[in-house]
């Protein structure tokens, strides 16, 4: 979630040749300068980017780097609580995060389709620096190109990611073991729900905010804890429900989801019993679930609970021996249901 | 939220669970005809915490199982159309047709929607003057009232773009028409309660009467099911056989009127089949001749349709409920949500779809 | 497809002649047609299928058996047990 409002910034558009994307912004030449020079380097400046290089030279002191790519394609690119930009810089610092490293330094690649406004992009890209400098990471190197209008819808995004692994840690799915315990670091389906009740079909009006946000500081103070986070992982696309259920596959584990613990908030809830839709099932971009050795469960639990990132965090199941490969939950009247993999694209172009 | 936690709280369900266990002195078999009920079971397992003596079968509740092939395959030919923009609710576009589903003529290019409202497709005709827009307009009388006033408003702003694709079911003749057979074993019934909310519960009394079977319109949540059963059980010990209504918050005996009376005036009852079944007299709604110009089957000529079904399915025996899910032999192994041999799979209120979801290990 | 849900009337409007309403569910506000109830007030619940209110929400009978159940379960922790007979803390327990 950012906390800038945009409507607010005092940082006009610098004056420009046109007022949307050209073609003639992603060939190479003068227009392309002026975009780099105009609109990407006065806001992602910094020694290695400036160079201008066709590469970002950089010295990392580490034995282990982490290293990451995704692409952001959601529709529409502006929601409740974010955008494209923000979601392409914390998207990809979270997933170098979720190995326990320290995220360092990201690439930016954009695809335009020609007749995008300049404003639009100016826009996202001064929350892309916001988030970037909000997390402390350095955007050192990136790419531009311009398609024909039709060929893509509006802006596409990847971003890239690199970060330093701490000597000591190692997390990764095949530690989970039958009786550590599962964090979750807040609530569900804020993310899923403020893009689909943005959706213009819908006619919904909700105060339902993404959730998006960088978690490596997050992340941080749980490794002072203890580096002995047995897995982490962020339930992006498919929810918590998936993330669940691939740890189970790959470990080969069961996992036992108590009663009702896992927190949504009621606007979400109601939002999603009127889309007929599951809160397990839906995407979030400010949330990580760790499973942790039972006997550090209660203290990780209470220092995410100080971070402004963990406060609603809770523990919400644990693995077990029995129904390998299942993830179960029990309803409360004392049957247990099994909480499944999705099938198809609950919701499209989500992130 | 209200009016749905407070009928989840565990700690009551558990009170009413002790009632029916105290009440109950022989073996019951007790039919829920609601896709939602048989939803709502099995994802909170009232069916393993029942005592041993009841057993809940699950009808033909789910009116996207129950569409019959042959108007999928229209649906499909009519998406394929160029100038047609099909909307749908989300729950159609993944049941299987003889060659294809309706997911695929999205990706094949068709302009496939998925609409949560009728009046939602009214306004892409509004906003569309030049495509002929298609509402899948199946479900219960629940649904039946929402449809007959998209076509009441439609023809109210002369839009002429807008037709429905009709297959309605109506409950009370598949009651019948279960509770006749040979077959049935059926002893007392939970009403679907939003099929109730608008029908009231009149037009049981004299299925109940004549079947000797208590029928109880029942809600959704667990609490609802619960004491639904409970009430059913009261009335099946005792001997006797009433229309007893548990979902008194939304459920008048006489039902919505002004929704029953527009359903009337925009449609009229007709013979349907139902997929899995077979014909059932008196059981569908059909667009009135008035109102032609709305009816999508008579605006689109899609030419002879050949259906295939799929030998191996057996939808039909379930939902009848003759059998359960889990003793199909293609259960889990040929099909599954992923693959669906048939629509009890792939609806989100099949019970193929419920069982394999929520309940397909077994609990200690 | 019987998906109904119970919601409350925040807002009552007309739209290409329609009776509509902003129903509130939980925080997130979301349209539906009220032709179906017509005396429903500002205020009120209806149960919301397929954006059609359909019913009328009779809160009094809402909570008549609710109560009802209510009061069973509160008789049985005055005697300070569960209604299995078990210390009362383990209803609280089992309840979160």
């Amino acid at each position: 979630m950012t906390e800038f409002d945009l409507d607010l910034m005092s940082c006009p558009l610098p004056k420009m040749d046109y007022d949307t994307i050209q073609l003639a912004h992603g060939a190479g030449g003068k227009l392309s300068s002026e975009l780099i020079e105009k609109i990407f380097l006065p806001r992602f400046g910094n020694k290695t980017l400036d160079k201008l290089e066709d590469q970002a030279i950089l010295e990392i002191p580490a034995n282990r780097i982490a290293f990451t790519t995704d692409s952001f394609v959601v529709d529409p690119i502006f929601f409740p609580g974010g955008n494209i930009g923000d979601l392409a810089i914390n998207g990809t610092i979270n997933d170098v995060a979720m190995s326990g490293s320290k995220p360092l330094y990201l690439s930016v690649g954009f695809i335009l389709e020609e007749g995008l406004s300049l404003e639009i992009l100016h826009k996202i890209v001064l929350s892309m620096e916001f988030a970037a400098k909000h997390a402390g990471v350095q955007i050192v190197t990136g790419d531009t190109k311009v398609v024909n209008k039709g060929s893509c819808d509006k802006i596409f995004i990847n971003t890239s990611g690199i970060g330093i692994v701490p000597d000591g840690v190692n997390i990764s799915a095949a530690n989970i073991q039958p009786g550590d315990k599962i964090i979750i670091s807040g609530t569900v389906a804020d993310h899923g729900i403020a893009v689909m009740t943005t959706r213009e079909d819908l006619s919904f009006k909700s105060q339902v905010q993404s959730d998006t946000v960088a978690l490596n500081g997050l992340v941080d103070d749980m490794l002072n804890v203890s580096k002995n986070i047995h897995a982490m992982r962020d339930p992006t696309r498919g929810g918590v429900a998936t993330t669940l259920n691939e740890f189970a596959r790959q470990s080969n584990v069961g996992i036992q989801l108590y009663t009702d613990t896992v927190p949504v908030k009621p606007e979400v809830n109601g939002a999603c019993e009127v889309l007929g839709i599951d809160p397990l099932y839906v995407a979030n971009e400010g949330k990580l679930i760790a499973v942790v050795p039972s006997n550090i469960a209660d203290k990780m639990l209470s220092v995410m609970q100080k971070n402004e990132h963990g406060k609603y965090a809770k523990i919400i199941g644990e693995i077990t021996d029995k129904n390998l490969n299942i993830v179960v939950q029990e309803t409360g009247l004392g049957a247990n249901r099994i909480v499944d993999m999705p099938i198809g694209e609950q919701l499209p172009r989500i992130c | 939220m209200k009016y749905l936690d407070e009928f989840r709280d565990p700690v009551i369900a558990k009170q009413i669970l002790s009632e029916i266990e105290k009440t109950v002195t022989k073996p019951w078999v007790i039919m829920e005809v609601c896709g939602g009920q048989t939803h709502s079971i099995i994802k909170n397992g009232i069916n393993q915490i029942l005592p041993k003596e009841i057993e809940l079968v699950h009808g033909p509740g789910c009116p996207v199982c129950v569409t019959p092939l042959e108007i999928i395959d229209k649906a499909i030919a009519i998406a394929s159309k160029p100038n047609v923009i099909f909307t749908s609710f989300g729950d159609m576009l993944r049941v299987p047709g003889s060659q294809m589903d309706l997911f695929q003529v999205k990706s094949e290019g068709g302009d496939v929607r998925i609409v949560y409202s009728p009046l939602e497709a009214v306004k892409i005709a509004r906003n569309n003057p030049e495509k002929e827009i298609v509402f899948f307009a199946i479900g219960f009388e629940t649904t039946a009232p929402g449809n007959a006033m998209a076509i009441h408003q439609a023809n109210r702003e002369g839009i002429t773009n807008f037709s429905e694709l009709v297959s309605h079911v109506l409950v009370p003749p598949a009651m019948t028409a279960l509770l006749s057979s040979p077959k049935n074993r059926v002893q007392a019934y939970l009403a679907a309660g939003h099929v109730c909310a608008i029908m009231g519960w009149r037009e049981y009394e004299p299925i109940a009467k004549k079947y000797k079977v208590p029928i109880v319109p029942t809600g959704f949540e667990s609490i609802d099911i619960l004491e639904g059963i409970l009430l059913a059980i009261q009335q099946l010990e005792s001997g006797k056989y009433e229309v007893s209504n548990q979902y008194i918050r939304a459920v008048q005996r006489d039902g919505n009127r002004l929704a029953q009376d527009l359903v009337n005036k925009i449609f009229e009852v007709g013979n349907r089949k139902w997929r899995g079944i077979g014909e059932i007299p008196q059981s569908g709604l059909n667009v009135r001749k008035e109102f032609v110009a709305f009816d999508a089957e008579k605006k689109f000529s899609v030419g002879n349709i050949v259906n295939q079904e799929s030998e191996k399915c057996i939808a039909g025996i379930i939902l009848q409920g003759l059998k359960k899910p889990y003793e199909c032999p293609a259960f889990g192994k040929e099909c599954t949500p992923m693959n669906p041999l048939g629509a009890t799979m792939v609806s989100s209120e099949g019970a193929c779809a419920a069982y394999y979801k929520y309940q397909r290990i077994k609990n200690d | 497809m019987c998906l109904g849900i119970p919601g409350k009337v925040e807002e009552i409007f007309d739209e290409n002649g329609l009776k509509m309403g902003n129903i509130n569910y939980g925080g997130t506000l979301n349209r539906a047609c009220l032709e179906y109830v017509p005396d429903i007030e500002v205020g009120q619940y209806t149960v919301v299928h397929a954006g059609f209110g359909i019913s009328i929400i009779d809160e009094e009978e809402a909570m008549k058996s609710y109560e009802a159940w209510e009061e069973l379960v509160g008789y049985a922790a005055k005697d300070g047990v569960d209604l299995y007979g078990n210390p009362l803390r383990e209803i609280e327990e089992s309840s979160k």
